[in-house]
């Protein structure tokens, strides 16, 4: 599977722009603010029908225009699809694929699966559990849609209930009866999500230990750990037992909405005892995993994002990606650099087919070879 | 939108509160009005009016009615045993354009949803459980939406009424007659499967 060609209207900051991809490595260089970013941007909304930098639609609109469109191609063994992503404002966000609208955005995420490895994804180390929780639920929800469907579901529950707490509170009356649908869904939902992480942990913690081993030359041991509430053999009955702190705080204590994903570092956690470089060996690491996941789940290589990271890995992380490249691990591929010579130097081992773009100021010019 | 009398701005946004009328339509409805013959307005405003004062909630079954018990509750033939729990009053017409359902009805008069602050107190469950105390039923049929609110309240009730001796089901849900199982959603196709209904050949 690979993108073959990209047509913007109105996106970012790019006016009308038309792109012909190669399946190989699709390098985007020029200055910073140039608009390099956005094109991949413009992808991930092709891919995943949102922006991976600003969820609000109405500002990854051309400055002072109405709506933008995100026109892409895709080719898939032997056939092309169509898909268009637009949104204009006041309106709701439209995908179409091959002409046909989904009902549910929810419905196209998984059609066309993508990794974006950013300069951002340090976050995943140094922000909460929250981060955390979303990176593994964003990959598995790309391929299960079942799972997808059960944590809006959870989500939904768990509003209720805690709206519900609050009434409790407000009214001073408490019908314990009423709790009960509530906590009767969230038990089994939280049981069916639980059961789905640890799973999905257990394949992707290999790819990661793989990865980190290379990037770091195995100098240091490193884990990620999975802990949930709903491991306790006896769940329901924790669940319960926080009943009257739930009532006192007016939320729910126990689920799988308090999940705790810990990355330790020779058994200690990596946010504090970390290095720098240690915690980009991580990052790096954990986005790959991504990769090889969704790779193996899927069938089909993912396109792989790569936003300046020439600039801001090292020499080994860029050693295992450019070895990783060179024999062919990954497909199609789109990496920004603000440095062309840089870039051209560093691709010069790996044989792959290469095209360079030239971005200035929201338009793209291409190197004639 | 500017209005050159203050009249037509008040009736413009009396009629825009009612549901799927906006203020476009609000205008061409009232303008329409002014231009019919006055007596046309007065009968309409005449018949809201009377609907208002004179309409009756039945005290058993909370349908619209003309008397203190509505005509489903106090016939004949119908099946005192069944009583049926909807939503909404719309449902109870729904149902009975069927020609299904003998037994009676309860409406509930919504569904529990703590977000929008509506819980059991809003809601008729309590004359329900009475009635269910009071009256002979043998069985419940839940017929609410397959929302998750629909649920909540079913199990709710459910509950409530565990003590007595009553069968309780709710409507099945599955693939309308006449559908095609291709474009049938994956959660409805699943649960159908999962609730598959036995074939006998007797």
């Amino acid at each position: 599977m690979y993108l073959r060609k990209l047509i913007l209207h109105n996106f970012k900051n790019y006016e009308e722009q038309h792109l012909d991809f190669i399946p190989g490595i699709n390098c985007l260089v020029g200055e910073n603010g140039a608009g390099k970013t956005n094109l991949l941007d413009a992808i991930h909304v092709l891919s995943l029908t949102k922006s991976a930098f600003n969820p609000v639609d109405s500002q990854n609109i051309r400055k002072g225009l109405g709506y933008y469109a995100v026109n892409g191609q895709f080719e898939t063994g032997g056939t092309t699809e169509e898909v268009i992503c637009g949104f204009q404002i006041g309106k709701s966000k439209s995908v179409k694929l091959n002409k046909v609208e989904y009902d549910k955005l929810s419905l196209h995420i998984g059609k066309f699966p993508l990794v974006l490895i950013a300069p951002n994804d340090s976050d995943l180390i140094r922000e909460g559990n929250e981060v955390r929780r979303k990176f593994l639920d964003g990959i598995i929800a790309q391929h299960d849609a079942a799972y997808l469907n059960d944590l809006i579901r959870y989500n939904h529950f768990l509003k209720q209930r805690n709206a519900l707490l609050k009434n409790f509170n407000e009214t001073r009356v408490r019908d314990l009866d009423l709790l009960f649908p509530y906590d009767k869904n969230l038990k089994e939902l939280a049981a069916a999500i639980y059961s789905k992480r640890v799973s999905f942990f257990n394949q992707f913690i290999p790819f990661f230990n793989q990865h980190y081993a290379h990037v770091s030359g195995n100098k240091e041991e490193v884990n990620i750990q999975y802990k949930s509430q709903v491991e306790d053999e006896d769940f329901p009955s924790l669940f319960h037992s926080f009943l009257e702190k739930d009532i006192y705080q007016q939320r729910t204590n126990a689920g799988i909405h308090k999940d705790e994903i810990v990355f330790e570092i020779e058994d200690m956690p990596l946010k504090k005892f970390g290095s720098q470089g240690q915690q980009k060996s991580f990052a790096i690491s954990l986005k790959l995993a991504q990769y090889d996941c969704l790779h193996a789940i899927m069938g089909k290589k993912p396109l792989l994002l790569l936003d300046d990271v020439f600039d801001k890995l090292d020499d080994l992380r860029i050693k295992h990606l450019l070895g990783l490249m060179a024999e062919n691990h990954f497909g199609q591929i789109f990496l920004t650099d603000a440095r062309p010579e840089r870039t051209a130097s560093l691709l010069e081992s790996v044989e792959t087919e290469k095209k360079i773009f030239n971005v200035i100021n929201g338009v793209v010019k291409v190197n004639e070879p | 939108m500017e209005f050159s009398s203050k009249l037509i701005e008040t009736a413009v946004t009396e009629i825009s509160k009612l549901p799927g009328i906006g203020k476009k339509t609000a205008l061409r409805l009232a303008l329409h009005l002014l231009k019919s013959e006055q007596f046309q307005t007065e009968q309409l405003a005449n018949a809201l009016v009377k609907l208002r004062n004179e309409i009756v909630y039945c005290e058993k079954c909370f349908n619209i009615s003309d008397d203190n018990i509505c005509g489903i509750c106090s016939s004949i033939k119908r099946d005192k045993n069944i009583l049926c729990i909807v939503e909404d009053i719309r449902d109870i017409l729904a149902i009975e354009n069927t020609g299904q359902y003998t037994g009676l009805y309860h409406v509930l008069g919504g569904v529990i949803s703590p977000i929008e602050g509506v819980g059991p107190e809003q809601l008729n469950i309590s004359a329900l459980v009475q009635r269910v105390q009071t009256e002979p039923v043998k069985e419940i049929i839940f017929a609410l939406s397959p929302t998750m609110e629909g649920d909540t309240t079913t199990y709710y009730i459910s509950k409530k009424i565990k003590a007595l001796d009553i069968k309780t089901s709710s409507i099945a849900r599955g693939i309308p007659i006449g559908g095609d199982l291709e474009y049938t959603d994956e959660i409805t196709l699943g649960r159908s499967i999962l609730t598959r209904t036995n074939y006998t050949t007797e």
